[in-house]
C-alpha cells in the first residue's frame, strides 16, 4: 500500500522533473556564454555576431564553463573507448575510488557499532567518548587529510588503506550518533521484558536493542555512504595520487582541463547516486522480512 | 546492604509460609527520586496460595503496581521478606517462575504475533518444533490462531494485549503477574477479555496476582481481593471473595456479586478515610 501511493507520487513527478532538467539546462548553456564570452572574444574575427559567439562559447577546449554537451561526449569517451582496466578510463578511476569509500564504510560501520555499544552500555563512555567523537568532525578533513596520507605513507601503507581511514573518518560519526539513538530506541517495557526472561546482555542486544536500531541504522548509512565518497575523493588529493576520481580533478586542475574536471565530478556524483540506490535497497529486504516497516 | 539481606532471607517458620507461591512479611519499599524519599509501600504482608486469583485495588499511587514489580524483581524492597515460590524474586525470576503482562503490550513491532509469543522460548533455547507448537497453542487459547501471521500494528490494541497473555503464558509459568492488562480498552472489550482470562485462570490452575483499579474487574475474577491505600502503600484489608468458582459476564448483576463490591469499595473508602 505504502508503495503504490510512493510509485505513483513518482509517475506524477517525471513532468516537473523532465522541466526543471530542462531549465537547469538552459540556465547552463547561457552561464557558458557569459562565463566563456570574454576568451572566446579573442579568437573570433571583429563583427562577428551572437550566433557565432554562442557557438565558440561551447565548443572551447578548455573553457571557463564547459556547455553539457561538451561534459556528456567527455564522459561517454573515458567510458566507453577504453578498457575498463585503462587508466584512461573513467570507469577504472571509479573504482579505485569506489572501492576506498567501500573500504572505509566496513571499517566506519564496524567502529560506529562499537563506539555505539560502548556508549549506550557503559555510563563512563558515555561521558568520555561522545564529545570525542563530535570533536572529531570539527577538525577539517581537508587538514587531516593529507597528514594521514603522509604519515601513513611513511610507515610504508599507500594505496587503498589510507583512502579508506580518511573515508572512515568521515562516515563513523553519522552511524555511531545514528546507532546510539537506535540503540536506546526500546522503550522500559520492552526492557523490563527481557529482564522478567533473565535474558543475558548479548540476546537483549541482538533480540531488542539491534533490532530496534535498524530505523536509525539506514538514515545515518546514507549520509555515511556519501561522506565517505567524499573522503576517498579528499584522500587522493595530497599525494597528487595517480588514480581515483580525486586524481582526475586534480590533473584536471593542473592542466586547466575543465571538462576533464566536470565529467569527473559527474561521475563521482553518479557513484554517490548508486550508493544511495543500494542502501535503499537493502533497506527494502529488511523492511520487508519486518511486513514492510523497520 | 539490603540486596544481600534479601538473597539470604531468614527462614523462620514464623516469617514464611511454605506452601505460598508469594509471601511478603513487612515489605518496605522507598524510591529515592532526586534525593527526596518516596514510601511506595509500608510494611506490607501478604500470602497467596497456589491455584489463588489474587487482586490488588487501590487509588493510584498506592504502590500496587510497585508491589507487583517487586515480585517480578524489577523493584527491590527497602527492607522486609519477599519470597516467590519460597526463593528471593531474583532466583525466582531467573528460573523463570513467572509471566509478566504489561500496562501495554510491549510487542517487538518487527516481530510478527507469532514470533512474539516465541520470543521468551527462543531466548530459553527451546528447540524451534517445540516454539512453533507452543506459539501456535497459546495463540488458539487467546481467540488468535488465524492473525500469527499478522503484525503488532495491524491488530487492535485488545488484539495486541491478547498477544501479550499468549506471549506470557507460552512458557507455560504457575504464576501470572498482571499489571492492569485492560486498563486501556474499552469497556466492551474489556468484558470479553475478563471473561477469557477467567476460563484461561481455570482451565491451567495457574496462580494470578492482578493489579487493576476497576472494581468490578476484580471482583469477577478473583478469589481474593487485596485492598490497597495510597500513600504510603499498604495492604488495609483482605476480602475473601466466595463467588462460585465458574463465572459469567451476568454474574455482575446478581446480589451476591454486588455485596462483594461494596464490601470492596467500602474498604477503599476506609483506606481513604484520611483525607
Amino acid at each position: 500500500m505504502r508503495g503504490g501511493r510512493l510509485s505513483s507520487t513518482r509517475e506524477g513527478a517525471i513532468l516537473p522533473l523532465i522541466a526543471v532538467i530542462l531549465a537547469l539546462i538552459a540556465v547552463w548553456y547561457v552561464g557558458a556564454v557569459a562565463l566563456n564570452a570574454p576568451q572566446a572574444r579573442e579568437q573570433l574575427a571583429e563583427g562577428a555576431g551572437l550566433r557565432d559567439l554562442a557557438a565558440a562559447t561551447w565548443s572551447m577546449t578548455r573553457p571557463v564553463l564547459p556547455a553539457p554537451h561538451q561534459i556528456a561526449v567527455e564522459l561517454a569517451q573515458s567510458l566507453f573507448t577504453h578498457p575498463v582496466t585503462s587508466p584512461r578510463s573513467l570507469v577504472y578511476h571509479a573504482w579505485v575510488t569506489v572501492s576506498a569509500s567501500l573500504a572505509g564504510l566496513g571499517f566506519a560501520f564496524v567502529l560506529g557499532l562499537l563506539l555505539a555499544i560502548g556508549i549506550v552500555h557503559v555510563r563512563l563512555l558515555d561521558r568520555s567518548l561522545m564529545p570525542w567523537v563530535i570533536a572529531s568532525q570539527t577538525v577539517p578533513v581537508l587538514a587531516i587529510a593529507p597528514m594521514v596520507v603522509v604519515v601513513l605513507g611513511n610507515l610504508g601503507i599507500t594505496g587503498l588503506l589510507p583512502k579508506a581511514a580518511i573515508a572512515g573518518y568521515l562516515a563513523f560519526f553519522p552511524i555511531t550518533v545514528g546507532m546510539v539513538k537506535g540503540l536506546r530506541a526500546p522503550d522500559p517495557l520492552q526492557r523490563d521484558l527481557m529482564r522478567t526472561y533473565d535474558a543475558r546482555p548479548l540476546q537483549v542486544f541482538s533480540l531488542l536493542r539491534f533490532p530496534a536500531s535498524l530505523g536509525f541504522l539506514f538514515p545515518s548509512l546514507r549520509i555515511a555512504v556519501t561522506l565517505a565518497l567524499v573522503g576517498a575523493i579528499v584522500a587522493e588529493l595530497p599525494t597528487g595520487a595517480q588514480a581515483g576520481l580525486g586524481a582526475r580533478l586534480l590533473a584536471g586542475s593542473y592542466y586547466g582541463q575543465t571538462v576533464q574536471i566536470w565529467a569527473a565530478l559527474f561521475m563521482a556524483a553518479a557513484m554517490s547516486m548508486l550508493g544511495l540506490a543500494a542502501v535503499s535497497l537493502i533497506e527494502t529486504l529488511a523492511a520487508r522480512r519486518r511486513g514492510g516497516r523497520l | 546492604m539490603t540486596e544481600v539481606a534479601l538473597l539470604q532471607p531468614v527462614m523462620r517458620d514464623d516469617l514464611v509460609i511454605p506452601e505460598a507461591v508469594v509471601s511478603a512479611r513487612d515489605v518496605s519499599l522507598v524510591f529515592d527520586a532526586g534525593g527526596q524519599r518516596v514510601t511506595a509501600l509500608a510494611g506490607v504482608d501478604l500470602s497467596i496460595a497456589a491455584g489463588d486469583f489474587v487482586s490488588l485495588i487501590g487509588p493510584s499511587g498506592c504502590g500496587k503496581t510497585t508491589l507487583l514489580r517487586a515480585i517480578a524483581d524489577l523493584e527491590h524492597p527497602t527492607s522486609g521478606v519477599l519470597l516467590v515460590n519460597g526463593m528471593t524474586p531474583a532466583e525466582a525470576r531467573k528460573r523463570r517462575a513467572y509471566g509478566y503482562v504489561f500496562q501495554a503490550p510491549a510487542l517487538y513491532p518487527w516481530r510478527n504475533v507469532a514470533r512474539n509469543v516465541m520470543l521468551p522460548l527462543e531466548i530459553m533455547g527451546l528447540p524451534r518444533a517445540e516454539r512453533q507448537a507452543r506459539a501456535a497453542r497459546y495463540l488458539g487459547l487467546v481467540g488468535l490462531g488465524d492473525f500469527a501471521r499478522k503484525f503488532p500494528w495491524q491488530l487492535s490494541g485488545g488484539m495486541q494485549q491478547r498477544v501479550s497473555i499468549a506471549r506470557a503464558l507460552a512458557f507455560e509459568p504457575k504464576l501470572l503477574l498482571m499489571d492492569e492488562p485492560f486498563g486501556a480498552l474499552d469497556e466492551i472489550t474489556r468484558d470479553g477479555l475478563n471473561l477469557h482470562l477467567h476460563e484461561l485462570w481455570r482451565r491451567t490452575g495457574m496462580t494470578a496476582v492482578f493489579v487493576t483499579h476497576s472494581i468490578p474487574e476484580a471482583v469477577f475474577l478473583s478469589t481474593r481481593i487485596m485492598v490497597m491505600s495510597a500513600r504510603p502503600g499498604r495492604v488495609v484489608e483482605i476480602i475473601e471473595n466466595d463467588l462460585p468458582a465458574t463465572r459469567d459476564l451476568d454474574l455482575r448483576e446478581t446480589p451476591a456479586f454486588l455485596a462483594v463490591a461494596h464490601r470492596v469499595r467500602e474498604a477503599l473508602r476506609a483506606g481513604h478515610s484520611y483525607d
